[in-house]
């Protein structure tokens, strides 16, 4: 659990899946913090995926982008996966302008069970 | 560019350089800008687009030390144009062709994302960026707002 002037994160745990749901703003500041609460989580936990619930962002900017590519590798790193959900229009923009959605791992704003039902 | 018409309005705001100053940053342009009703897409625009050139000078210019200050400036014309401009007094890039490519990066920590210069220019009409090694960055930035 993480509160800061602007930036939340709550973290539980739900069947081996880690969700991170972060209210407020990403930049380079907040992603620090972030970062790291996520990340000691991760290692404590081991979880097979990691939910970003970013419904709540208000603001994020390349840091943001950062984020999530920097917890992808972690995720792959331990075998598992990253899933990004409630990603508004404009932030799901910026991530296309990276590329990064093509990721393998990586599902945005579609569940997985969605995926494994197809 | 020469300006037929003088600014309306200036700002000049000079910051310590350290990560907690980028929500401020945004948040004076932010400010600045509201006087002329800007749309909430513009805003956000500017506001990211501020928040990577500050970025940058805290992140690049000055190694993430904390030591050095962000010089935060900003014109709005009578034709509603805007220019920011983001100077800094940090290590200075090199060669700013290969900075301004997109997912390039002298980051080797993995958590750069090699974006910044890519939504500036993707969320401004133009970028300009100068800098000399050893000396420092400016990046200005136009926008017309509607």
């Amino acid at each position: 659990m993480l509160t800061r002037e602007n930036i939340a994160l709550t973290l539980r745990l739900e069947d081996g899946a880690l969700i991170a749901e972060m209210r407020g703003e990403i930049d380079h500041h907040t992603a620090r913090l972030l970062r790291e609460e996520i990340d000691r989580r991760i290692y404590l936990e081991m979880p097979r995926l990691l939910t970003l619930e970013m419904s709540g962002i208000s603001f994020m900017d390349s840091s943001g982008i950062g984020l999530i590519v920097g917890r992808l590798e972690r995720m792959r790193s331990l075998g598992g996966a990253l899933e990004i959900r409630g990603l508004s229009p404009r932030l799901k923009a910026l991530l296309d302008l990276s590329g990064v959605e093509r990721l393998p791992s990586l599902t945005v704003n579609r569940s997985i069970a969605e995926d494994s039902a197809t | 560019m020469k300006r037929k018409y003088p600014p309306k309005n200036t700002l000049r705001c000079a910051l310590s350089a350290i990560s907690v100053n980028e929500s401020v940053c945004r948040q004076i342009i932010g400010a600045f800008l509201a006087a002329e009703n800007p749309t909430v897409e513009e805003l956000a625009d500017v506001k990211c687009a501020v928040s990577e050139a500050v970025t940058n000078a805290i992140v690049h210019g000055y190694k993430n030390e904390g030591n050095g200050e962000i010089l935060l400036t900003a014109e709005i014309y009578p034709d509603r144009s805007v220019r920011i401009t983001v100077r800094d007094k940090g290590c200075g890039i090199a060669d700013v062709a290969l900075a301004r490519r997109p997912l390039y990066t002298t980051d080797t920590s993995g958590e750069r994302s090699g974006m910044g210069f890519a939504v500036m220019e993707s969320f401004t009409d133009r970028l300009t960026v100068s800098s000399r090694v050893g000396l420092g960055t400016r990046i200005s930035m136009y926008k017309r707002l509607k």
